[in-house]
């Protein structure tokens, strides 16, 4: 018996001693934001391996909130959703610029992200893509789809999809000429604004298809042909536009909604010199627009527009007019509470019977 | 001789009660503690109860859930006994095996890949659809994906082969020659079937239908990708209490109302049923 033990313990002090021999990278991040040849290029160039997890901004809280900002070395949460987490639940550190290669990334966005993600005036966050929510559109099927509204218009009856999200409820608002954003400072009014929202996407619901719930949905429905008029990301409306060109990403007339991810460092992350190795390798001109190349989004990094293929570059000027770029509705950050307000209102929308 | 009996007894005992402590009791104790508090608050509260039952699209959700559950398992079993009377009375020995087999598969690949897979056959250029409007017997795709249809087919699927199995199980102890002497003495199928074979596997019955019965109740994909525009599940709820409200205490009720409400919902079904749980259980 005791040999039994003996052997099992020197074989489990064995593999974790082989385990911690190779310095590692947990990184808890969006699909596609971690390319494998980037990760092959990082992992041979620092000898540290990544682990990665896929996650979207919900999960990422309430992962990080469980550990108290442990089990992760680097997050890579939407700027407006950082600086009420961490008041609440501090389960980031501060970043330290200095050892961010800041002339990597575009100034203003920077700055910007800074400040969003800033509580008692340190920043938390540090840009790396952006991009917009807006409709990914079949142009043969649906050749009027131009704003939000047509994501209740009953022209396009049973063939429309949105994601019961968030941003869903910001962009109805939008579509019926209010402006949300403007009211993140009183929420009484706010409150009173997503009750219209719900009326108005209750009463509709009986046009929509179904709710989509990942990249992956979003992508089957435009493919399928079940669908064709929905939110979406342009990323995405990009990929399925080179499959098929009669689908399109479309910025709606009262906005599309931009959001800007970024990385953060979590708490009680175990390798921190790591994490700001990944943060400006991923940063590089090179391996920024690889990533851009490949997935559509725009990047952070200041040099690597030069080095973007010409149909990224068509992607955008299709999408995006001058006066639609000045019309993109930047996510402000998400004051306390009202998510409470928002996920009551989506539940009921969930809920609510087809009228 | 004795001591040493005792002692592997102990070794042996002591990762199970490892296990229930660290990874179930200590959590649920956890998770009931949280419950009773509000964010912010020291003190403890009903307010996480209270507010269950305040707010209408709280408990008619849980409602529709169970209901939902307890229509799906009445199918389950529907579905499942005739397949397990073939496959313990009707097919030959040989074929057993490999049939029991060909059920396990779908198991095999996960729930989330079969789900994918209905989604496939169900949908609006799906396999059925396009199979119907090519020999020209519709016109318009029939809504099959998205709606209270799929979901529950895809929750059948899914649960479906667990009470197959209990059921074979005890059928395979039932005597032939009980349904022969029932024959002779003039029985017809129907009521062989009604009183012979069915009293003998309602031990199996009970215990396929507290599982299939649980693992509806507690699931979370098929409502959530199969289900459509007004499937909110139970279990959605919870998740959103955790993830989008980041109001745990309330998710912990939630979660505690989900676990008392079933286990009433089986005590109830063990008492109406006539059978024991520990008979049930083995």
């Amino acid at each position: 018996m005791k040999k039994i033990i003996l052997i099992g313990v020197s074989a489990l002090t064995l593999t974790t001693g082989i385990l911690a021999a190779q310095e590692t990278l947990r990184i808890i991040t969006w699909k596609g934001y971690t390319p494998k040849a980037l990760v092959d290029k990082f992992e041979k160039e620092t000898g540290i391996k990544l682990k990665i997890t896929y996650s979207n901004n919900e999960e990422m809280i309430a992962k990080l909130r469980a550990t108290r900002g442990g089990g992760f070395d680097l997050a890579q949460p939407s700027q407006d959703r950082i600086s009420f987490v961490q008041k609440k639940f501090p389960v980031y550190q501060p970043i330290d610029y200095s050892r961010i290669d800041t002339k990597q990334i575009i100034p203003s966005m920077l700055e910007a992200v800074k400040k969003n993600s800033g509580v008692n005036g340190k920043g938390y966050a540090v840009p790396f893509c952006y991009g917009t929510t807006g409709m990914i559109v079949n142009k043969k099927l649906a050749p009027g789809a131009k704003d939000w509204s047509d994501l209740w218009s009953p022209k396009y009856a049973g063939k429309i999809s949105y994601r019961l999200k968030r941003p869903l409820l910001i962009a109805t608002a939008f579509g019926m000429g209010k402006n949300p954003f403007a009211l993140y400072g009183d929420i009484k009014a706010y409150k009173k604004l997503m009750a219209e929202v719900e009326k108005k996407l209750i009463n509709s619901k009986k046009l929509v298809k179904n709710y989509w719930t990942s990249a992956d949905t979003q992508k089957a429905n435009m493919r399928s042909g079940d669908v064709v008029v929905e939110s979406g990301w342009d990323g995405i409306g990009w990929q399925l536009h080179k499959e098929n060109p009669d689908i399109d990403f479309i910025a709606p007339k009262s906005g599309a909604l931009g959001w800007i991810d970024t990385y953060a460092i979590p708490a009680k992350s175990k390798n921190v010199e790591g994490a700001y190795k990944f943060i400006n390798f991923m940063l590089r001109p090179e391996n920024a627009a690889y990533f851009t190349n490949k997935e559509g989004y725009g990047t952070a990094s200041v040099g690597a527009d030069k080095l973007l293929k010409p149909e990224i570059k068509d992607n955008f000027s299709r999408s995006f007019s001058k006066t639609d770029i000045d019309n993109i509705k930047w996510h402000p950050p998400v004051p306390e509470g009202f998510e409470a307000i928002e996920s009551k209102v989506l539940e009921r929308i969930k809920a609510a019977e087809v009228k | 001789m004795e001591t040493k009996r005792n002692r592997a007894f102990y070794f042996v005992l002591l990762p199970v009660l490892a296990w229930l402590m660290i990874l179930i009791f200590i959590p649920h104790i956890e998770l009931l503690v949280n419950s009773f508090k509000v964010d912010g608050q020291e003190s403890w509260t009903l307010e996480n109860y209270t507010d269950f039952f305040t707010n209408r699209i709280y408990w008619m959700t849980l409602v529709k859930t169970v209901s939902y559950a307890i229509g799906v398992t009445i199918l389950a079993f529907i579905v499942a006994f005739p397949v397990a009377f073939y496959l313990t009375k009707v097919v030959s020995k040989r074929y057993v095996g490999p049939l029991t087999m060909l059920l396990l598969v779908p198991l095999w690949v996960g729930e989330l890949i079969t789900i994918y897979g209905w989604m496939i056959i169900l949908g609006d250029h799906g396999i059925i659809n396009q199979f119907l409007i090519d020999l020209g017997w519709i016109e318009k795709p029939l809504p099959l994906l998205y709606n209270d249809f799929s979901m529950i087919l895809g929750l059948l699927y899914m649960s479906v082969l667990f009470m197959i199995v209990p059921i074979m199980s005890t059928l395979e102890s039932l005597d032939d020659s009980l349904i022969e002497a029932a024959s002779d003495l003039g029985a017809g199928k129907w009521t062989i079937i009604r009183r012979i074979v069915i009293p003998y596997a309602m031990p199996g019955i009970v215990s396929g239908s507290i599982i299939v019965f649980m693992l509806v109740i507690g699931d979370y994909l098929a409502p959530n990708i199969l289900g459509g525009k007004s499937s909110l599940w139970f279990t959605e709820q919870i998740y959103n209490q955790f993830l989008s409200t980041f109001n745990w205490n309330e998710g912990a009720a939630f979660g505690f109302l989900l676990l008392l409400i079933s286990s009433l919902i089986v005590w109830i079904a063990l008492k109406v049923s006539g059978q024991k749980l520990e008979r049930v259980g083995s």
